[in-house]
């Protein structure tokens, strides 16, 4: 559990922020400028708020009312900053054991061989930081952070240096040690596939406050997100397992509780959960089946709520099975389609708007 | 052996104890000036900048009447000094240490802020989550770090020393076995007639001695340089 409430004034950036979490991984999503960095700062004690508190499982890291403020080497916190920020002047394994060396062997739990085995990291150890790639450096700070038994990781932008290939690897190891070590996690981003993937409970930030606290389905669709993200990003999830492969034609059927998708081909193997996104402008929707069509993926459903109207569009949610998808759509197909709630439509969304680049399923 | 007479052996050590002890005594001074001065913004920064850089600027025998009116026998710090420590600077090799530290001290210190502020604070803020003390971090991060400004500030303060003249005579005279170094023997060499030839064996010194503290710095800072490539 993180308990955050904090008020900081910075220059002319006033931080208020409060929530409350309890997931293996928090993300902290907001544009850039919303306070997430500020957030995560004070929580490792690198800045201090001027009034509120800090909670990490159970650990008061800070509480103005109560004079608490643990310095940063005390509060056991895992910090893995956007460039890995190794010391130059040590070897992999000096950074890597940087931190394991400070902390009594009492508060010892993660084991120095199982990181370097997770991580991938073993062969490394007698190189310098300036031979090694940005994936790798990465790879050896999350190493370091962990090596340091900290109570709770924080991620802050890990992967904004790295190419597209790099960050889905950081993000299997990421979640790897997820699974491994049952750490709580603060992840910071302004990417909407990387909460995607990581996040089960999502704090979204605008300009120092905090705008939504909830699972991540649940506020990434929501219309804040529009607000934190762009309204490009508006969408919704849905969880699906992997049905089977067609090599042939490359593509790959996700099946879900009301339907399948059909997607580029993906890595995953057969029975594997994957969660698919959807951006609301990807999709279509239509009143009668549409045949002889390009798009692949035509889902049943009906209509659930109807947005408020922008200028010119408005976000219609269609109830499909036990998910549910966004659509984009424009005031005049509203109106020329006659839709209300409760209304079945069929909800049309083309296998290629799955980029793999953008991680779209991830 | 090596052709010095027992008067030149002298003056050789006593210099070689005079700029080391002023290097050594006022390098942990430099670094926590020059870390400050890298570090933090305070008010009358500019001013403890001004009076670091001093000594570089003013007339070095000015900077010995100020040490002669301050720490002499009789000055407000020597008395001082002298009352509740027992040390004496006046007329004294250890003061001819310290005319060398003051007139090296900004040389130093440039070195090392320079090289200070090169250091990512970011650095410095990482080794502090993974659990260092401030005090730890600046040991096993900072200094290392710096380690080229420290070798190229304490070089230059040494050089420095080897070669301080107008503070060190106005401050503590000109006494041979005491406060005589090198670039005073040879001044006094050339006040007396005859005196050439001594003046130019001990000027011959002054440039090996030079050119070997410029060649143990070279050694270091590429030992140094090379521990640090992949």
């Amino acid at each position: 559990m993180i308990e955050v409430d904090i008020e900081q004034q910075l220059g002319a950036f006033r931080l208020s922020v409060a929530f409350r979490a309890e997931a293996p991984i928090v993300g902290l999503f907001g544009r850039s400028g919303s306070g997430k960095t500020s957030v995560v700062n004070a929580i490792a004690g690198i800045s201090t708020p001027q009034r509120g508190s800090i909670v990490v499982e159970g650990n008061r890291l800070y509480d103005a009312a109560r004079g608490i403020d643990l310095a940063p080497e005390r509060r056991r916190v895992g910090y893995v900053f956007q460039d890995a920020l190794l010391f130059p002047h040590l070897d992999v394994e000096a950074n890597l054991l940087y931190g394991h060396r400070l902390r009594p062997s009492t508060q010892h739990f993660i084991d120095r061989e199982r990181v370097l085995d997770l991580l991938g990291i073993r062969s490394l150890l007698g190189r310098r930081p300036t031979a090694l790639s940005g994936g790798e450096k990465q790879r050896v700070a999350i190493g370091r952070a962990l090596l340091a038994q900290p109570r709770i990781m924080l991620f802050d932008e890990p992967l904004a240096s790295l190419d597209v290939e790099r960050k889905g690897e950081i993000l299997s190891y990421i979640e790897r040690l997820r699974d491994e070590f049952r750490i709580p996690m603060v992840y910071v981003t302004h990417s909407v596939p990387e909460i995607a993937r990581l996040a089960d409970t999502v704090v979204l930030l605008s300009e120092g406050k905090c705008v939504a606290v909830g699972d991540a389905d649940e506020v990434m669709g929501r219309s804040e997100l529009k607000l934190a993200a762009g309204p490009e990003e508006v969408g919704s999830w849905i969880e699906t397992h992997v049905v089977e492969h067609n090599l042939d034609e490359q593509l790959t059927t996700l099946g879900f509780d009301g339907g399948r998708l059909l997607v580029p081909l993906l890595a995953e193997k057969r029975g594997e959960r994957v969660r698919a996104r959807i951006r609301a402008r990807d999709v279509s929707l239509a009143a009668h089946r549409p045949a002889e069509i390009s798009i692949l993926n035509i889902l049943f459903g009906r209509v659930t709520s109807i947005g408020k109207a922008d200028e010119s569009t408005v976000d219609v949610e269609v109830g499909i099975g036990s998910e549910s998808v966004t659509a984009r759509i424009t005031r005049r197909s509203l109106r020329e389609l006659r839709l209300c709630v409760g209304q079945e439509v069929f909800a049309l969304v083309k296998a290629v708007s799955f980029d793999r680049r953008s991680g779209g399923y991830l | 052996m090596t052709g010095l007479t027992p008067d030149e052996l002298g003056i050789v050590a006593l210099s070689l104890r005079v700029a080391l002890v002023s290097v050594v005594c006022s390098l942990p001074f430099a670094v926590l000036v020059a870390y400050v001065l890298a570090r933090f913004s305070f008010p009358g920064k500019t001013l403890v900048d001004a009076i670091v850089h001093l000594p570089l600027v003013l007339p070095p025998v000015v900077v010995g009447f100020a040490l002669l009116v301050l720490l002499g026998k009789h000055g407000p710090l020597g008395s001082l000094l002298d009352r509740w420590l027992g040390i004496v600077f006046a007329f004294r090799w250890t003061g001819a240490a310290l005319a060398s530290a003051v007139m090296g001290f900004p040389l130093m210190v440039r070195a090392i802020r320079l090289s200070i502020a090169a250091i990512d604070p970011r650095l410095e803020v990482a080794a502090r989550t993974l659990g260092g003390s401030s005090l730890w971090v600046f040991a096993s991060i900072t200094l290392p770090l710096a380690l080229p400004g420290l070798i190229t500030g304490t070089l230059l303060s040494f050089a420095r020393g080897l070669g301080e003249f107008g503070a060190t005579i106005t401050f503590v005279s000109n006494i041979p076995g005491e406060t005589q170094t090198l670039p005073l023997a040879i001044y006094t060499f050339t006040q007396v007639p005859s005196g050439d030839a001594g003046a130019i064996r001990l000027s011959i010194i002054a440039v090996i001695l030079s050119i070997a503290a410029l060649a143990v710095s070279e050694w270091l800072t590429r030992r140094f340089d090379r521990a640090r490539k992949p």
